[in-house]
């Protein structure tokens, strides 16, 4: 009996954080985004707008829930819970310290992988039942996204799992003494990151909302708590994702003197304030580029990370080894991507921009 | 065995009320997936029949509709009106009314490119470029206010020269002003022009070559971007215009990214036009000796200048009274949507709001 209600009482605890954090994130994204487009952000509710999640929060509670006509009402109910339910359930392995976790599997990658990959049904099921041309496009869209993007995603966890020997989450963290993953695996490291921001849609992924063109993408017609939800299923998403980004590659809560909570917090932030940044940095890539990306670039050297990481684990190579290779394959991967992207533009670029710029006869 | 899929081409409607169609501006696309198979543009939601309205009223009443057309260049517009009926009267306005004209206008033309410049971010998926386009506008924007008093609609620029003369401290503030711009439009240059994803999303897209240009009847900066040296300023030069020295910036390739590129470097050719009327600018009266009422000889007129949105003209019947018999506009905006629907044609959905964007349009203007 203790141990339910300790299971209870730590599931309980999960939630109230997660809510909590995506407050914060919320609060936190208007910030740091004011800050760098030299604005102040929410300044009015409370001090520091502190409180305009909150409001916000209530606003969108009390908002009336519209549902088109036309709309698949039973497909267009689920949808938010769809996608809101696997974004809270990976958190049920995910450790903030060696101790404070709500259940450590011995499969936890694993399992985050296999619910995760829940999230995007919710999403199609919203864009398909809305009635709505955006909506639909946007559902396309996110499927694409998410499916290519899972492959790249779970292929370069699957090389930490490799080092570690073990899919356990608290195992992984516990392997990475006195280096963290990030040392051994820059390729890795990468790919998790461009992958895990595809799969987030952040900026400069955020293909399915992709508000200048099919204004908010599968929840455009999703009002009220209905479409918090959905917005809470990103957050939270977010942070899963930041957090397994500390977890796999900075080594989870290790860290000296300050304490293991703090630590995994740090880092955990770290990320997010990454990807706020660069939602005020980048344009948005379009789709085909995207998909080009994933298959004709990640998916590859995902594959060829995880050769490395069996080359050194079959021949038992010194780490340096695997360091320096997976440090040379990110390179010889980044340059080709570089001249794919923009080698013929920077070019233009030099003989447009300014030299180029001629002068017209004046017939005055 | 399974054989092709029959697939439907979807029609999907975009605007009139769309975040990022510059107005009230409808699009029936019409998408294959994600490409367009076809776009069909859909004007007149902004209508107001301007230009009827023009044969109602006396020509001093005219110039506040002129305002509220290309309502990002007002300036230019009345510039436009003024021409046109200085050349129908004979009348020539004094020195110091044409260069502060030619400055104001140059001003609305940084403000107007500001402003396209910040949607072109937004359009692309990226808000921090509007902000700091916004940020140089403001400033212009203030001194523009302390000229004529308000933020749009100025109704300054009269015929036979100007309202008023500017405010004593004008061209203390506007050479305060020039270095700091200058320096923004660099700044706005980093931000965003060789971006990578800038430069994939725009480079080499929705290209027209310059006669194709011709032929659609562009102007202005989208017709330069396609590298035709057509400059209403050089080629019909019009007020102080042939006593400035200015470049006039031309792409090669004209697509997304060739316009947005000759719209930054005609920000900075405007603040070297401002430098130099600020240098020359003589004192004296700013309105010439006017009639009472406003009453050209029959007869017509056309005239055309350099708005920042292209070749602004002005074609005026006369018959003598007081009211034009006809007033026609030709307007930029208008004339360049026409290319829309070809520059469309085989792009993604994502790009339509991208182009749509490089053209710049007003719909003010293009509905009138």
């Amino acid at each position: 009996m203790n141990w339910v209600v300790e299971l209870v009482l730590r599931v309980v605890a999960v939630l109230a954080f997660l809510v909590l954090t995506v407050l914060f994130l919320i609060w936190l994204e208007r910030k740091v985004l004011g800050r760098i487009q030299m604005r102040m952000g929410p300044m009015r509710t409370a001090p520091y707008g502190v409180l305009q999640p909150v409001a916000d929060a209530l606003k969108l509670m009390t908002k009336e829930g519209l549902r088109p006509q036309g709309a698949d009402t039973w497909v267009y109910h689920l949808g938010p819970v769809v996608a809101v339910l696997p974004a809270l359930l990976v958190w049920v392995t995910i450790p903030f310290t060696g101790s404070l976790v709500v259940q450590d599997m011995r499969l936890g990658a694993f399992y985050i992988v296999a619910v995760s990959g829940v999230s995007v049904v919710g999403m199609v099921m919203a864009g398909w039942s809305s009635n709505n041309k955006y909506a639909l496009l946007g559902a396309a869209r996110s499927a694409a996204q998410m499916i290519s993007y899972e492959l790249p995603l779970v292929l370069a966890l699957l090389g930490v799992v490799m080092l570690a020997q073990s899919l356990s989450l608290g195992d992984i963290v516990a392997q990475q003494s006195p280096w963290p993953y990030l040392l051994l695996q820059p390729l890795g490291f990468a790919l998790f990151l461009v992958a895990g921001l595809a799969e987030l849609a952040r900026n400069p992924f955020d293909i399915y909302h992709a508000d200048t063109e099919i204004v908010g993408g599968p929840f455009v017609e999703y009002s009220g708590i209905r479409w918090a939800l959905f917005f809470m299923a990103e957050y939270v998403n977010l942070f899963a994702i930041c957090a397994l980004a500390s977890l796999l590659f900075l080594g989870g809560w290790k860290g000296p003197l300050l304490p293991p909570i703090l630590w995994f917090l740090v880092k955990t932030y770290a990320f997010v304030f990454f990807i706020i940044w660069l939602r005020a940095a980048l344009p948005r890539l379009r789709i085909d580029q995207l998909m080009t990306l994933a298959w004709r670039y990640l998916v590859p050297l995902a594959f060829a990370n995880i050769l490395l990481n069996a080359f050194y684990l079959y021949f038992e190579l010194p780490a340096w080894t695997l360091s320096l290779a997976s440090l040379a394959l990110l390179g010889v991967a980044v340059v080709p991507l570089y001249r794919h992207w923009s080698g013929r533009a920077v070019v233009k670029a030099r003989l447009a921009d300014r030299v180029g710029m001629s002068k017209a006869e004046s017939q005055a | 065995m399974i054989g092709r899929l029959d697939t439907v081409d979807m029609m999907v409607n975009m605007g009139p009320q769309h975040p990022s169609t510059h107005g009230v501006f409808r699009m029936v696309l019409t998408v294959d997936g994600e490409r367009i198979v076809a776009a069909e543009p859909v004007i007149g939601y902004l209508h107001r029949g301007v230009e009827k309205l023009c044969e109602n009223l006396t020509y001093r009443q005219i110039v506040p509709l002129f305002d509220r057309m290309d309502y990002l260049a007002d300036y230019n517009n009345e510039l436009g009106l003024a021409l046109a009926l200085e050349k129908l009267m004979g009348i020539q306005p004094p020195r110091r009314a044409e260069f502060i004209r030619v400055i104001l206008c140059e001003l609305t033309r940084i403000t107007s490119h500001m402003m396209f410049y910040g949607s072109f971010g937004s359009d692309a998926g990226v808000t921090t470029p509007f902000i700091y386009a916004f940020r140089q506008r403001e400033e212009v924007q203030q001194v523009l206010e302390s000229v004529s008093g308000v933020r749009m609609m100025p109704n300054y620029i009269r015929v036979g020269g100007l309202r008023e003369d500017v405010p004593a401290d004008f061209s203390e503030r506007l050479s305060k002003l020039l270095p700091k711009l200058r320096q923004g439009i660099e700044e706005c240059d980093d931000l965003l022009t060789r971006n990578e994803i800038m430069l994939a999303r725009s480079a080499g897209l929705a290209a027209i070559s310059g006669k194709e240009a011709i032929a659609y009847g562009l102007s202005g900066p989208n017709l330069r971007a396609s590298g035709v040296a057509e400059d209403i300023r050089r080629t019909q030069p019009y007020s102080i215009y042939p006593e400035l020295e200015f470049d006039v910036p031309l792409g090669q390739n004209g697509d997304i990214w060739d316009r947005y590129c000759i719209r930054l470097e005609e920000m900075r050719q405007s603040v070297k036009i401002v430098e130099q009327c600020l240098e020359k600018m003589p004192d004296g009266p700013t309105m010439a000796e006017m009639p009472k009422a406003l009453r050209p000889p029959p007869g017509e007129v056309y005239v055309c200048a350099e708005n920042p949105r292209g070749d602004f003209g002005v074609y005026l019947v006369s018959q003598g009274g007081d009211k034009p018999y006809r007033l026609k506009v030709r307007a930029p905006s208008f004339c360049n949507l026409m290319v829309l629907e070809r520059l469309l044609k085989g792009c993604y959905v994502a790009d339509c709001v991208l182009v749509l964007g490089s053209l710049d349009i007003v719909l003010g203007e293009v509905d009138r």
